[in-house]
């Protein structure tokens, strides 16, 4: 029989071109990969909101949040939280070193759905990666017109915790995205924006879901206190967007791990609206 | 279609001059039970069985697979990178298959080949067998094919079927590639009016034996959630000892683990069975695991083959009843009742 054209197993080479520490533990990396082959730069064609494998050789993989925008060309960026092997090792490697990157992988935001509204978008902590990714996207200047308000809210534990501190800032002087950054707590004297969790900010600052859209992405503590604040202010269910996280080994809905009822959150997921997630099995 | 009948003699004979174009599975003993093995002149084939211990899912899916290989020397040009490993798919035939296990792979596919992605290892050397199906004369009493659309005569997923009708076997054509199979193989003449009706007779007698009848019906129509909470599963769970045999030994169950293994500077990236029995298999890395506890586990195995597989795919159950799970338990738990339960 002839040979499949493309095995999805198949990691494309990448040479990690920048590596980013981007919070005061150090234990979040921003980073930044050139494909060996350009052709694969083209076949790695995706949508914000979707993921990849980061493959070592010798370790395994981990599956990562996009964190860059497709409207940003010639590179590809996952900012990573340092957990097990695959992740650790990636902390030790080096600019210039050789791994692989398999994908896209799932499904992304419902961009169509989404275009013409109001977009709210919650995250917290080191669930900011796509979110980051969506923003860049919406605030191309290609894209902007295509979507009305964008409010932002985003949180960590610390100042410190934040990623991508250097385009929170630039986002903030912008009128064209309200940005609502807060922190859980600091003694920092200089700190000139929000203090509380992120449902208490979101209850303060989104005070509206005329034609509006949400997407949330955080921890599940985080998820759980904000979804009521959510439907208070008016949101169903169908226009609250999450994007969930599961151990995930293939990627491509075939080894079984990471369904929910019969939805994978690989390849079905990992964006659901909370509409969706009602009628799944509450394991994840 | 070829319909030819052979004596057991001259069968066997056949099989052994088809081994120049085809890597020829067959059962034969080993110890108290059956396995399928590679014919050659050491081997004696041995159709006289009930059905193998383990099914013959791994003679397509192996239970550990080299996928990828790569060097992690540093001084090389290819540090790092991951490459594909060599595969053989040449023509292979497994011959004597039951039909509930030629069923299995039938159910098993729509896994590993759906509209968005390929399983290139799976789809490849399921392509390049041809399964030759032996009808059962005689189930055992945990044999449930009649109630989840097989039989012990069903022709799905085969392309060639044998009845063994005492001294001889009369074999049918079921496709192009079983076709080509028996084009090849030497001996046996043209089945007559009277072996034909005798294999007809034979499949409708021991469709009749098959006496266990599950109930599936229902299945379809329930609502997920309520079959996630119904009040049945801790007493389900409670004697399962979560080992995995029932994973281990199902033609149906395909979930695997892929690792990476180095000796030296030398790596591969291997695939490996893998059972949703095990704790490991959804825990998170941050230490969360969905499903951390036992009944979880269990409550999972079940809803997969019985109601998510029949939610996502409109395929029927994910169980070809071939009761190997049902006489291996140690625990006695019988996914006939649990069927019952859920469909209830």
């Amino acid at each position: 029989m002839e040979k499949l054209l493309e095995n999805p197993y198949l990691p494309y080479p990448v040479r990690i071109d920048k590596i980013i520490t981007e919070t005061e533990d150090r234990n979040l990396k921003t980073f930044r990969f050139v494909f060996l082959n350009p052709k694969d730069e083209k076949k790695f064609s995706y949508t914000p909101g979707q993921f990849a494998e980061l493959s070592i050789a010798g370790k395994g993989e981990s599956p990562i949040g996009i964190a860059s925008s497709p409207t940003e060309k010639g590179f590809v960026t996952f900012t990573v939280n340092k957990v097990g092997l695959v992740t650790t090792r990636l902390h030790n490697m080096k600019e210039g070193d050789v791994m692989g990157i398999r994908g896209p992988l799932g499904n992304w935001y419902p961009w169509e759905e989404i275009e013409g509204k109001n977009v709210v978008i919650i995250g917290g902590g080191f669930a900011f990666t796509t979110l980051r990714s969506s923003i860049i996207y919406m605030l191309h200047p290609e894209n902007r017109s295509r979507f009305k308000d964008i409010s932002v809210v985003y949180g960590a534990r610390t100042p410190g915790m934040l990623l991508y501190k250097d385009e929170l800032a630039e986002w903030e002087q912008r009128d064209d995205i309200h940005m609502h950054i807060t922190v859980d707590g600091t003694d920092d004297p200089d700190w000139k924006y929000n203090i509380g969790f992120v449902p208490t900010i979101t209850e303060q600052k989104i005070t509206s879901a005329d034609d509006a859209i949400a997407i949330v992405c955080g921890p599940p503590i985080m998820i759980k206190f904000t979804q009521p604040v959510l439907e208070k202010v008016g949101f169903p269910p169908e226009r609250i967007i999450l994007s969930l996280e599961m151990r995930m080994k293939c990627g491509i809905g075939m080894c079984g791990r990471c369904n929910i009822g019969h939805e994978f959150v690989c390849k079905d997921g990992p964006v659901f609206s909370l509409a969706q997630l009602k009628n799944m099995p509450p394991e994840y | 279609m070829t319909k030819k009948i052979y004596t057991k003699e001259e069968w066997i004979k056949a099989l052994a001059g088809l081994k120049s174009s085809y890597n020829i599975f067959v059962p034969v003993r080993d110890g108290d039970f059956h396995t399928f093995k590679v014919l050659d002149e050491k081997k004696i084939p041995d159709f006289n069985f009930q059905n193998t211990r383990l099914s013959p899912k791994s003679l397509v899916y192996p239970r550990s697979e080299r996928l990828f290989e790569y060097t992690l020397d540093e001084n090389a040009p290819d540090v790092n990178i991951i490459k594909e490993s060599e595969k053989d798919y040449s023509p292979r035939a497994i011959v004597g298959i039951r039909p509930c296990d030629a069923h299995a792979f039938q159910i098993v596919k729509p896994n590993f080949e759906n509209p968005e992605y390929q399983d290139p290892w799976w789809t490849q050397r399921y392509e390049s067998t041809t399964f030759v199906g032996l009808g059962c004369n005689a189930p055992d009493s945990t044999c449930f094919c009649t109630s989840v659309g097989g039989g012990p005569f069903s022709e799905k997923g085969l392309d060639a079927l044998l009845y063994d009708l005492g001294d001889t076997f009369l074999v049918k054509g079921l496709t192009e590639k079983g076709e080509t199979f028996l084009e090849n193989a030497q001996g046996g003449k043209t089945a007559d009016e009277t072996a034909l009706k005798a294999g007809e007779d034979l499949a409708a007698g021991v469709s009749d034996k098959i006496e266990q009848k599950v109930s599936t019906d229902k299945l379809k129509h329930k609502v997920q959630t309520e079959l996630f909470d119904a009040p049945f599963w801790d007493e389900v769970a409670f004697a399962c000892i979560n080992c995995g045999t029932c994973t281990y030994l199902c033609p149906t169950c395909w979930c695997f683990d892929i690792q990476d293994e180095v000796l030296g500077k030398q790596g591969d990236r291997i695939r490996n069975w893998d059972s949703c029995m095990f704790p490991l298999f959804t825990l998170h890395g941050s230490g969360h695991n969905p499903r951390a506890r036992k009944v979880q586990r269990v409550r999972q195995r079940f809803m997969h083959k019985l109601k998510y597989y029949v939610d996502k795919y409109n395929n029927g159950v994910q169980c070809s009843g071939c009761g190997r799970c049902v006489r291996n338990c140690p625990a006695n738990i019988d996914i006939r009742d649990v069927c019952e339960l859920m469909n209830g």
